[in-house]
């Protein structure tokens, strides 16, 4: 049995008398790559938000390397090793690549607090290592993000959450603004990682991406999860069902 | 960041990939403002705004003239390389040119003589207390700190209370025009020593605005805190997902543009031997100004101090063209305003078209 990674127990959040997430228990193991399937509003992003303490939960527990956390905000999950590719792209348009990778935690040459000298030489090597490992494709590394295409951006969001030596990775939608080809880089990405083995959860409501990238797929309708899928015993039309409603999990009766 | 020259993955380094420093931009409309005026200071007046025609002085160029054209905007100069820093995070400081009124008056106040041709300094402030010649550091040390308070309380506001730094300034700006008209009941104040007044003598505005531009330029491009004003500038929300302290690095940019008014206030008083009530009124807009002709957007996240000082030596240019060509001064306000505009127009057009990839 691998080691788990993630887990959560009975995780609730209600926001006033909208049950948005119901006792939501999930799994993720070392090395998987698992995707969050689910209609507009069934919980997916809400779920994700409790994880990445984002927002606090009603009730339940959120397990991370073996320990029980409380992530005050994103900050404290970041810390601990859970980086987010978030759907509004958390960038500096105005700077250049290194500096976005290293945005809030600058390698520093000389430490003089506030006004510390940067080490540029540590930060750019560092990026052209991460960029190889996730094989980004970027012309110029000086150049300031907002010069780049979407697919490029979304390239370096994700080499930023791969740079540090992180635990796990969660991307909301990576590829929901981006064109086919784009969509193709960061697929590759995606791939990179699962090669790696760095455990992924991956919001995403394009069928073909999920059924090509992850291992396995976990359904959520109206909060709760319906449904929690092996790719390869399962199907497109199956997974439709339980989004829409059709079909429940055996063992998720109790939720529809 | 210049020497970053090559791609990664594959591609090859592609030049025309390379973004052009809109610092260039900006030196190139100096150098054609200033052909302008060569032009028609040959056409008009038949002398040479920029070359030396005196033949009893040596030198290629009119010493003078140059000397005058950084001269009248190093001390707005000095609050521009501050208010470049605020504009960079996508604040705006209005507070800079009162800042200067007040810290001058309080400043000056305690760099008084005792001693004025023989009888008792008659315009003293403090003359009860016996606080007169004092040395240089107190009224330096007195006036940044007014300019640290100011600073501090522009940042707070914004900072914690989430007011916008338009409003937060405004504010700022009324009162502390009112404490430099209430600090003397509106006198003048006069009679510095003369440590003081070398603070400001001959060409020291334009070795202190150097100094501190470079100075500036040097932290604002490879120090934690310049990289911080950029991202604030460029997406707040993400510097703050990433970490970065937003609220603390806002105090801190708000106090040092409110130190370096005070500098500018100390150089001020100490270049005119007084301190006046009026004084730096309009200087804040003449100062984001410059900032705004030097390339920063208002928007936030560009910008640069190296921007800022061409966008003042392009002020000093046409103050002194307007002089040059014998123009009267209402000719140079409304010039002034056309300038203002355009840049900003300028700044608006950029961004679009950098918005459809241009």
């Amino acid at each position: 049995m691998e080691e788990v990674i993630l887990r959560t127990e009975g995780l609730t959040k209600h926001y006033g008398g909208v049950h948005a997430l119901e006792n939501a228990n999930f799994e993720l193991r070392m090395g998987e790559h698992v995707a969050i399937m689910g209609d507009n509003g069934a919980g997916k992003s809400t779920f994700v938000r409790q994880i990445t303490g984002v927002e606090q939960r009603t009730s339940g527990k959120v397990i991370f390397g073996g320990q029980e956390v409380h992530f005050k905000g994103p900050l404290d999950a970041r810390q601990a090793g859970i980086e987010t590719v978030f759907q509004n792209l958390a960038l500096a348009d105005d700077l250049d690549v290194p500096s976005n990778l290293f945005l809030g935690r600058e390698k520093i040459w000389l430490n003089l607090g506030p006004f510390s000298i940067l080490d540029f030489k540590g930060m750019r090597a560092a990026t052209e290592k991460a960029l190889l490992r996730t094989a980004v494709k970027i012309p110029n590394l000086g150049n300031s993000i907002r010069k780049m295409s979407g697919g490029q951006r979304q390239c370096v969001a994700i080499a930023r959450t791969a740079t540090f030596a992180s635990k796990l990775i969660i991307m909301d939608e990576p590829t929901a603004a981006l064109g086919v080809q784009e969509t193709t880089q960061v697929e590759n990405i995606i791939r990179t990682l699962k090669a790696n083995g760095e455990p992924l959860i991956i919001i995403s409501h394009n069928m073909r991406q999920v059924f090509d990238l992850a291992d396995r797929i976990v359904v959520f309708r109206r909060g709760r999860i319906v449904a929690n899928l092996l790719k390869h015993e399962t199907s497109g039309e199956d997974v439709v069902a339980y989004i829409t409603g059709a079909k429940t999990g055996a063992e998720y009766a109790d939720a529809a | 960041m210049a020497q970053a020259t090559h791609g990664v993955g594959g591609l090859k380094y592609d030049a025309s990939k390379r973004a052009r420093p809109a610092e260039l931009n900006v030196f190139v409309a100096l150098l054609l403002i200033t052909a302008v005026f060569e032009i028609l200071g040959r056409l008009v007046i038949g002398d040479s705004f920029l070359f030396n025609t005196r033949e009893n002085v040596v030198g290629l160029f009119n010493q003078q003239r140059l000397e005058v054209i950084i001269l009248q905007v190093s001390i707005v100069g000095i609050i521009a390389i501050g208010v470049t820093q605020v504009i960079i995070t996508g604040g705006i400081d209005l507070s800079s040119g009162s800042i200067v009124g007040a810290t001058a008056m309080i400043a000056m106040s305690f760099a008084q003589v005792a001693i004025v041709n023989g009888n008792p300094n008659p315009k003293a402030i403090f003359p009860e207390l016996g606080w007169l010649d004092l040395p240089v550091i107190v009224p330096i040390l007195v006036g940044m700190g007014c300019g640290l308070i100011a600073g501090l309380i522009n940042g707070s506001l914004i900072a914690y209370t989430r007011i916008p730094p338009f409003i937060a300034t405004l504010g700022m700006m009324v009162a502390a025009r009112g404490m430099s008209r209430w600090w003397s009941t509106g006198n003048p104040i006069s009679f510095p020593t003369e440590s003081y007044a070398a603070i400001g003598k001959g060409l020291m505005p334009v070795v202190i605005f150097i100094t501190l531009a470079i100075l500036f330029q040097l932290i604002m491009s490879y120090t934690k805190y310049g990289r911080h004003c950029y991202a604030i500038g460029s997406n707040e929300e993400a510097a703050r997902i990433s970490g970065i302290k937003v609220e603390h690095h806002k105090v801190l940019v708000y106090v040092i543009a409110g130190v370096l008014a005070s500098v500018a206030a100390l150089v001020l008083s100490s270049k005119n031997l007084t301190a006046q009530a009026g004084m730096g009124v309009m200087y804040e807009l003449d100062a984001i100004a410059m900032t705004v002709i030097g390339g920063a957007s208002l928007a936030g996240g560009r910008g640069s101090i190296i921007g800022t000082v061409i966008g003042a030596l392009i002020f000093g240019v046409i103050i002194s063209g307007f002089t040059f060509l014998k123009l009267d001064a209402y000719y140079q306000e409304m010039v002034k305003g056309v300038i203002i505009v355009g840049a900003v127009v300028l700044d608006q057009w950029r961004q679009r078209r950098q918005a459809i990839g241009g």
